[in-house]
């Protein structure tokens, strides 16, 4: 056990380490102490708060229905974005500066803008200048706040995507003969997409975390609202907390090593030409992108 | 044209804004803060505190920002009695919700700070210790120096970011500029004209932070 920031411990800094590692644990245990007392004084303990969580009802009333709705809303938020997203991520690299300037102007204006003020203007919107039925308003608000921000966050990855292609992809295709329309859609995009399924499904993390917005802003019955419902029947609060939040973070493990799985295959596989956009490249295009592999530097694999 | 402005005065729009301002320096610096330690615990050489902070970052990363404020009102003020040394409901939200973008960011800021050890190349890690550095005196002096020039692109970006996270203050009532967008836009007629005073809003805050700190990371940048 050592790294490259510290020697393998010897003596004193066993001594040292294991005196540290005794006061951290003191101090969780102080932590974990408190709040269990603090829930038990409030009888947030109690079998009868958490029991529902073990039998069908809490389930199939409250939160698998809200469940579903996040999937919903976050996949039609995906398929809606991403080719939206790739029509500007393309329109920013042409080679004519009319359409270049004004797709990068709504792409870096949507970025800048957050999701939740999408959501509340799109909900508006709808209100006053359409007819959709008020139960499925919300959804329909959630998914144009979502589409608007992500579409422009998939812009940026698709023109990574694009950049990330050895330069000799585009020369070969010229040189057979090959339009710039052709270059594109034949040669380019498909190795670009290929390449950037990675950070795509990170991606999705993001949108299933900004689902619960909607939730509470808009009152679109996702999870998250799903659980004000369900803690106003059986009265407890901190379960429901519990519950919910671990159901955010099982789905969004899965999302996240499924796409970590992705980018090391796609690193490893010869038949392409070796360009992947992974989490790591998602985090510079934008930081609420989560998971990813680092590369092991001065701080080691951890 | 924007006579409706003035109907608003607990918050006024400039009032909405400065919070919204607040909101993101209290929990930047304390997202800053809490952050570096929990990069500091990452790499740290007692695996206790690796094993917390990794816990953390992960966990934390998954849950959605608007699950961890909610939590801070419903949960911490109102079960565990975390009233943050306010009995006003105002200051006592405003101050939930700081703690909630603290606890939030502080796992993002943690992963930009270790991406930024990482382009730290060994030699300089390895050369510290053999000049008899120890662990602390080699991350503060020689690592962490160089981390943080090489993270104020990736840090500017997670600064963007929680200016327009902070916007889920709304969920617990925090009187910011999402709330009073909300209230506006439901009650007045000009809906295009109000989303695009906001939207103006968060680029005038945005845009400038993001020019001057990429402009400050590529100054700042260890040429190698």
């Amino acid at each position: 056990m050592s790294s490259v920031l510290y020697d393998t411990p010897g003596p004193r800094a066993k001594r040292r380490n294991v005196l540290l590692s005794v006061v951290f644990v003191v101090l969780i245990v102080a932590l974990v102490w408190w709040v269990w007392k603090t829930m038990d004084d409030k009888g947030q303990l109690d079998w009868a708060l958490w029991k529902p969580f073990t039998q069908s009802e809490a389930w199939s009333t409250y939160l698998w229905p809200g469940l579903l709705n996040t999937l919903k809303a976050a996949a039609l938020a995906m398929v809606i974005a991403l080719p939206l997203g790739a029509a500007f991520g393309i329109a920013r690299m042409s080679d004519h500066k009319w359409v270049r300037v004004p797709a990068g102007v709504v792409v870096e204006l949507f970025r800048a803008i957050p999701v939740l003020l999408l959501m509340l203007f799109a909900n508006e919107f709808y209100v006053r200048s359409t007819g959709i039925p008020s139960n499925e308003r919300p959804l329909y608000a959630v998914v144009t706040g979502l589409v608007l921000y992500n579409a422009s966050v998939l812009a940026e990855v698709v023109r990574a995507g694009i950049l990330a292609l050895p330069k000799g992809q585009t020369e070969a295709a010229h040189a057979i003969g090959l339009r710039k329309g052709q270059t594109m859609t034949a040669i380019l995009l498909p190795q670009a997409v290929t390449a950037m399924l990675p950070a795509i499904v990170s991606q999705l993390v993001v949108i299933v975390k900004d689902t619960a917005l909607g939730g509470v802003m808009i009152g679109f019955t996702e999870l998250l609202n799903s659980r004000q419902t369900l803690a106003a029947f059986y009265g407890n609060v901190i379960p429901s907390f519990v519950v919910v939040a671990a159901v955010f973070i099982l789905l969004n493990f899965v999302l996240t090593s499924f796409a970590s799985w992705l980018e090391q295959r796609l690193r490893r596989s010869k038949r392409s030409t070796g360009a992947v956009l992974g989490a790591e490249d998602m985090e510079e295009l934008n930081p609420a992108a989560t998971g990813g592999t680092y590369g092991a530097g001065a701080g080691g694999k951890t | 044209m924007f006579d409706f402005l003035s109907d608003y005065d607990d918050p006024t729009l400039l009032g909405a804004f400065w919070v919204t301002i607040k909101l993101t320096l209290f929990s930047g610096v304390g997202s800053l803060v809490w952050g570096t330690l929990l990069a500091a615990m990452r790499v740290s050489p007692v695996p206790l505190m690796r094993g917390f902070a990794t816990v953390y970052v992960n966990v934390v990363r998954n849950i959605p920002l608007t699950v961890i404020i909610l939590f801070t009102s419903l949960g911490l003020a109102d079960i565990f009695g975390v009233t943050m040394g306010s009995d006003i409901f105002k200051t006592r939200d405003f101050r939930l919700a700081v703690l909630g973008l603290v606890a939030y960011t502080a796992a993002f800021v943690c992963e930009a700070i270790r991406s930024g050890i990482n382009t730290v190349p060994l030699g300089q890690a390895e050369a510290a210790r053999a000049i008899g550095l120890n662990f602390t005196q080699t991350l503060r002096l020689i690592v962490l120096p160089q981390a943080f020039r090489a993270v104020i692109g990736p840090l500017a970006n997670v600064l963007i970011a929680l200016t327009k996270n902070t916007t889920v203050a709304a969920a617990i009532g925090v009187a910011e500029a999402a709330l009073l967008m909300k209230e506006m836009i439901e009650n007045e007629a000009q809906t295009v004209l109000i989303a695009a005073v906001f939207a103006f809003g968060f680029v005038v805050l945005t845009l400038p932070t993001g020019l001057f700190l990429g402009w400050l990371s590529k100054r700042l940048a260890v040429k190698r």
